[in-house]
């Protein structure tokens, strides 16, 4: 009780606060140049780098709904391969009806988020590990139902409807944009998410939850929200994989790969950052590339690497170059900067 | 051997930003009850915990029997003769009270303390050995608490805040025990926050306000009005001791 | 008769989830450590009993006499290292690098011996059943398997109530600190409490391997129902798992009844339907409870 707690009305004078150490117009071009390239690219660079990029672009939209959920919101879910695949299927049962596959995208990912709400309050009674194994047992078990749904081609899978009428060029063309403009919107979407008032409560829930939930954050429902958005999100990525790679198959699109996937490019790149995901996204390619003739090897050498990077580096390659530089490309959070550094020591209260 | 059983120089420890002690230094003596007393957030039980090896230091050097044990584990310091009794008791609570005792019992018999020993001294606890230790109540729990740590056999036992929760009857009772366990060659350093308890059992007294020494002296030298200043502060010592102390 | 041969057949593949199960229970009993590679290191010691036995010139069946203590020094050794590590940071990254492993040991298994099927060979007994009723078989090995499962379970809960290291295994479980404050070094008493799941789940995968035909993607179907017993037993509880693994083998023989593909996925229902009704489990505490 003696201890000082005086507010330093003085010193709080020459603190500034702001989003980003530095100037947000470099930012801005260099994004706009991005965007327009990557708009373009199936149009201007081979058919073979079209391809790739849209696998890149979906890996970058499950791992930034993947680090949404474990880095900002702290649940581990090794089975949003789960919403993947009831993404794809969901899109291909619109189509079935006669839906124009590029419009179920939005489809799909409601329809996920919708089944994501029971899906949370089943869930939601574990934590910690326990959580992460029924994830997978959810996943485990909406796979194994499907491959029952004789319509949806059961276990042996059935052929998207609903492209036949476009060239193979239209269709490549199409769902290269598709793609493209999901991952804009889940990745700029996150980004706004992070800066709106959840975005703040997830981060007091992260620094201490019983005092967030004491100051009065309503964890579980915070949770609840994300868990709900990240599932929309892997449908959505599986809804455009569906398109992209029109075969339907229970073990293809609810394949634990997708899981390994998100999840080690978001710690190699970097967990809590929107950066990470991007950055994991393009070193696992890169990877992939070069290591596509030797079989799963890229995978093996790649979890080995994410196993040393959470174990030695656990903010990530981002987050180590981040607090190196003090910078970011898409700031969420606030830099405080104090003019004078209050070096004196806090006198007792009077 | 010194006669100087435990030293602790220029210790300072951090809780992250925090600064919790600020470079205390003290002597235990050998055969010898030192109380520590202090307000809530004085430093106090993470001056015990630092001494028993669960918070490191980040300067400054404990020193048990003439060795540097800073850097020791936790149960090193164990074997070696410091045993922690720690703040809320923190028993295992799926065990017995005698498997709670036979935890910490050492292997050899030629020691003072063994469970039997620790039976003679709590005479209730024979005929609830068998009981689940929360179905104990918190005085019986203390005991175990105490009991746990003997039968490690220590040289300096640390007691954090035993009063804590207790009817001011039973914590008598419990601090009654000081001497015998005194008598068997054991150093005791005291925190508690129930400054004429902890007062009354000391051969010294060592005050601490914010992590830092404010006073230090033997019962009988010091007045109660120097041990309010040093308890509360400057200037904050104006009400009384005994009303303060006991809530 | 058909339905009892069905609760015959799910108890004697209950008693083999139990026995897998009980390392990932003591794991997180003691460590609260769930470690995702778990199934993995079953599957590896499928695959070293069936590759050491023939350099080693002995049978198949004996080979667990070696592989199993292997394991236990393997789990004591990777727990002191990186499992030790990963704890040291928080319970999240314990996660991420157990499931790291489960991957990197999966693809490994796929690189280095395929996806091809193989099994322990223990030669003619495989086939050998006992035929109490008309059409009720109970195969001498699945019975070895129940029996060796109940065995371990009791030995364990012996071990876990009698023993020095057992009371000190409990001490550690309870309250890390104040074990330290007893004279445990809890590092140790970790490494040993990995070292009985690492020998248990070794003594499961062999056993896999002598029941069935075993994959590198066996492991993680079995981690499933292995965690889907301790959940549905009651986290915690050791006779519980056993209760657990039971309860999922009936319910999975049973959808098998109504059509093969529905095996698996009756199993899982049970498990959310307990999640959903009651989540501690039948004999749980409510320690992993949210």
């Amino acid at each position: 009780m003696s201890k000082s707690t005086a507010p330093r009305t003085e010193s709080l004078s020459n603190v500034s606060i702001r989003r980003s150490t530095h100037s947000p117009i470099f930012t801005v071009i260099g994004s706009l140049i991005i965007v327009v390239l990557l708009s373009v690219a199936p149009w201007i660079a081979p058919a073979q780098v079209a391809s790739t990029l849209m696998n890149f672009f979906i890996l970058v939209i499950m791992a930034t709904m993947w680090n949404l959920l474990a880095g900002y919101a702290g649940m581990v879910s090794i089975g949003q391969q789960a919403f993947v695949g009831l993404g794809a299927y969901a899109t291909l049962y619109f189509a079935l009806k006669g839906v124009n596959p590029f419009v179920t995208i939005p489809l799909a990912a409601l329809a996920t988020a919708v089944i994501a709400v029971p899906v949370t309050f089943l869930l939601f009674r574990l934590r910690g590990g326990y959580f992460a194994i029924a994830t997978w047992v959810v996943a485990d078990t909406a796979m194994l139902i499907i491959g029952t749904i004789a319509v949806l081609g059961g276990g042996t899978g059935r052929l998207m409807p609903g492209l036949e009428n476009l060239s193979p060029s239209q269709t490549a063309h199409y769902s290269y944009l598709a793609t493209w403009i999901v991952a804009l919107i889940v990745v700029i979407g996150t980004y706004l998410l992070l800066r709106s008032r959840l975005g703040l409560v997830l981060a007091s829930i992260r620094d201490n939850e019983v005092a967030a939930r004491s100051a009065g954050a309503n964890v579980r429902s915070a949770r609840r929200t994300v868990y709900i958005i990240a599932a929309a999100g892997c449908g959505a990525a599986g809804a455009v994989l569906a398109i992209s790679q029109p075969f339907i198959q229970p073990t293809n699109e609810f394949s634990m790969q997708w899981a390994a996937e998100m999840l080690f490019v978001s710690m190699i790149g970097g967990l809590g950052t929107i950066e990470g995901p991007i950055i994991g996204s393009i070193i696992f390619f890169i990877l992939q590339q070069s290591l596509q003739q030797q079989g799963v090897w890229y995978l093996i050498i790649f979890g080995v690497f994410a196993v040393a990077v959470a174990l030695w580096q656990p903010k990530g390659l981002w987050g180590a170059f981040r607090s190196r530089f003090r910078s970011e490309l898409l700031p969420v959070g606030h830099w405080v900067r104090t003019e004078r550094l209050q070096t004196k020591t806090p006198e007792p209260l009077e | 051997m010194g006669e100087h059983i435990l030293q602790v120089r220029d210790l300072t420890v951090h809780h992250g930003q925090l600064c919790a002690i600020d470079n205390v230094s003290f002597e235990l003596n050998r055969g010898e009850v030192l109380t520590m007393i202090g307000a809530n957030g004085a430093g106090k039980s993470t001056l015990l915990r630092t001494i028993a090896g669960l918070h490191h230091p980040s300067s400054g050097e404990i020193v048990f029997e003439d060795v540097d044990v800073t850097r020791w584990q936790p149960h090193k310091r164990v074997s070696k003769g410091i045993s922690l009794v720690p703040e809320g008791r923190r028993l295992f609570s799926s065990m017995t009270l005698e498997e709670n005792l036979m935890v910490a019992a050492g292997q050899s018999r030629s020691l003072p303390f063994t469970v039997e020993r620790v039976y003679e001294l709590f005479d209730w606890m024979p005929s609830r050995r068998k009981q689940r230790v929360w179905q104990l109540s918190g005085g019986e729990q203390q005991a175990v608490a105490i009991g746990r740590a003997l039968v490690a056999n220590p040289k300096v036992l640390l007691l954090d805040e035993l009063s804590l929760g207790l009817a001011p009857i039973i914590v008598e009772r419990i601090y009654a025990l000081v001497p015998e366990i005194v008598s068997q060659g054991v150093s005791i350093l005291i925190v508690e926050q129930d400054v004429a308890q902890g007062v009354m059992v000391a051969d010294r007294v060592h005050c601490l306000l914010e992590g830092r020494t404010s006073l230090t002296g033997t019962p009988a030298d010091l007045t109660s009005e120097q041990i309010d200043q040093a308890y509360f502060g400057a200037d904050m010592a104006k009400g009384s001791l005994s009303a303060e102390a006991s809530e | 008769m058909i339905w009892v041969n069905v609760i015959i057949q799910g108890i004697l593949v209950g008693g083999f989830y139990a026995l897998f199960a009980c390392g990932l229970s003591l794991m997180f009993g003691v460590l609260k450590v769930i470690n995702l590679a778990h199934g993995d290191m079953a599957v590896v010691a499928a695959y070293v009993a069936v590759l050491l036995s023939p350099h080693l010139h002995i049978a198949m069946l004996w080979s667990f006499l070696v592989v199993v203590p292997i394991f236990g020094l393997l789990g004591y050794v990777l727990q002191r290292t990186l499992i030790q590590r990963s704890i040291d940071r928080d319970p999240f990254t314990t996660l991420l690098v157990t499931f790291g492993l489960s991957v990197v040991i999966e693809n490994l298994l796929l690189e280095l011996y395929t996806a091809n099927g193989r099994t322990v060979d223990i030669g003619s007994i495989i086939a050998q059943s006992w035929h109490p009723g008309s059409i009720v078989y109970i195969s001498y090995v699945s019975l070895v398997v129940l029996a060796i499962a109940v065995l371990v379970l009791a030995i364990l809960q012996l071990f876990l109530s009698k023993s020095r290291t057992g009371r000190l295994i409990r001490a550690v479980a309870d309250d890390r600190e104040a074990a330290q404050l007893s004279g445990a070094n809890y590092k140790h008493i970790f490494g040993i409490a990995a070292a009985i799941a690492f020998a248990t789940v070794a003594l499961a995968g062999i056993a896999y391997g002598m029941m069935t035909q075993f994959a590198p993607t066996s492991g993680g179907v079995n981690l499933l129902f292995a965690f889907e017993a301790v959940v549905i037993g009651g986290i915690g509880s050791l006779w519980g798992t056993l209760v657990g693994g039971i309860a999922l083998g009936v319910a999975q023989q049973f959808g098998a009844h109504l059509n093969p593909q529905y095996q698996v996925l009756a199993g899982n229902l049970l498990f959310l339907a307990v999640l959903a009704v009651r989540p501690q489990g039948l004999f749980g505490k409510k320690t992993a409870l949210a």
